[in-house]
């Protein structure tokens, strides 16, 4: 990994990395952490920030394909790695079988949960087309909702795992 | 919340790693997963002047069975490539169900093994089964490597062996054994991303009602992770029964030490104790698998 020094002697290192299908090559500071690459450079304001200490999952985003929280990655970490954020799941303007099941369910209270909900069932339904009740409920463990909407979460991702089959 | 600045690396190899550890001095600090160290980092507890990362060691990320060894788990497997792994479901399922008892999945993506016992806590998951099962750690450095039994690995609260200006965790062994049943019972305030608030691991030798063998290591009730000594010689040589396990739950308590936090009193953790390692034991004993 190329790094450069400025005047000051502050390090920075290029990096590249896949967002959401696109290429990336930003050059960023060692203590830049992943969720603040993709709000703060990147402007994907959608993966939200709650505790930074990795209990909340509201910066949950899939990483090679499986989720994480972004709070808890370096930047540096995610060099050549494939990350999907909450921007990434629509496809060509249409909403992901999920998000319009969260909304078909009223799965979405205050919202800040549910970028990191959606991906964490998003992974799973990936993984597991046809989960049953309790493995939802472990798939999103990592994802709290103060508003606890919990029973229409797993509703909706329910709904939307056998709108797949 | 602010993370304070490093110097990041990368080596390509082991001997790169441990070459740059000793030229950059005792600040430095190896990352692995980062879900522990990044947090310390944050919560301004630790400020490591460098970071060496091991994301390029691919060769520590392999889980393995190896004959005359036993079960070789490279250091940077993440919690969930060992839940998910074919050869430990097969050889050792209570380690795969503790790895999966611990902090929640997205943690599980990223916390790895080597982490989870150099960060040393006492109410980590998986020193308690580990321990057990008679597993040991490789410990690498410039002149070579040792090998330690992660019972002996722990010397305090957020302290271990490990000397980390020069040395790498690389793998966990857990050897061959007779060993017909063990298991892993973690109490926490939630059923996940919670401390344990006890932990209890067993893992037994029957032949046929008579115990042959028994390890039981408590976890969360002590400064390090513990076996109850006490409890284990209750059991050898005896025919097992209800009675004969609250005995050795009783002799449990005695081998503990714990404090009052948060997350409950020392005297309701001495109770704890006493009721998990009786079911941990009842478990271990009839569930006939490793």
């Amino acid at each position: 990994m190329q790094a450069i020094a400025d005047k000051k002697g502050v390090k920075r290192y290029l990096i590249s990395l896949t967002v959401n299908g696109d290429e990336y090559s930003p050059v960023i500071k060692g203590n830049t952490l992943l969720v603040n690459l993709l709000r703060d450079e990147l402007d994907l304001t959608g993966t939200k920030k709650g505790c930074e200490l990795g209990d909340c999952g509201s910066c949950t985003v899939l990483m090679n394909g499986k989720p994480v929280d972004a709070c808890l990655v370096l930047a540096l970490e995610a060099d050549g790695s494939e990350i999907i954020t909450i921007e990434g799941v629509a496809r060509h303007g249409e909403l992901d079988r999920l998000q319009r099941s969260f909304i078909d369910n009223a799965a979405i209270q205050c919202g800040y949960c549910t970028p990191g909900m959606i991906l964490s069932a998003k992974a799973l339904l990936t993984r597991n087309p046809h989960p049953t009740e309790p493995e939802v409920r472990a798939a999103i463990a990592g994802n709290l909702c103060r508003c606890t909407g919990y029973v229409n979460i797993v509703k909706a991702v329910l709904d939307a795992a056998e709108v797949k089959a | 919340m602010f993370l304070p600045d490093f110097d990041y690396y990368a080596p390509e190899s082991l001997t790169e790693a441990i070459g740059l550890l000793m030229q950059l001095g005792p600040s430095a600090r190896v990352l692995a997963g980062g879900t522990d160290i990044l947090v310390k980092m944050k919560s301004g507890l630790l400020a490591p002047s460098a970071l060496v990362s091991l994301k390029n060691l691919h060769e520590l990320r392999r889980i393995r069975w190896d004959a005359d060894r036993g079960l070789v788990i490279g250091a940077l497997a993440t919690h969930n490539e060992i839940c998910n792994s074919a050869v430990v479901q097969e050889r050792f399922l209570s380690l795969a169900e503790a790895a999966h008892k611990l902090a929640n999945n997205q943690i599980r993506n990223r916390g790895t093994i080597g982490g989870n016992l150099v960060n040393a806590i006492p109410s980590a998951d998986l020193p308690p089964i580990l321990i057990a099962l008679g597993a040991y750690v490789t410990l690498k450095g410039s002149d070579g490597s040792r090998t330690l039994p992660v019972e002996c690995f722990f010397t305090g609260v957020s302290r271990c062996a490990l000397e980390p200006e020069r040395e790498i965790l690389t793998e966990v062994v857990i050897p061959p054994q007779e060993t017909t049943g063990s298991t892993y019972l973690k109490f926490g305030l939630r059923q996940s991303g919670a401390l344990a608030v006890v932990g209890v691991a067993a893992a037994v030798t029957m032949e046929g009602d008579v115990v042959r063998d028994a390890r039981i290591c408590l976890g969360a009730v002590y400064k390090t992770p513990t076996r109850a000594i006490q409890a284990e010689q209750i059991l050898v040589g005896k025919r097992w029964n209800n009675n004969l396990l609250e005995e050795a739950g009783r002799a449990a308590v005695g081998c503990c030490l714990p404090i009052s936090d948060i997350r409950g009193s020392a005297e309701y953790r001495r109770d704890l104790v006493r009721i998990f390692t009786r079911r941990a034991l009842k478990c271990a004993i009839t569930k006939g698998h490793v």
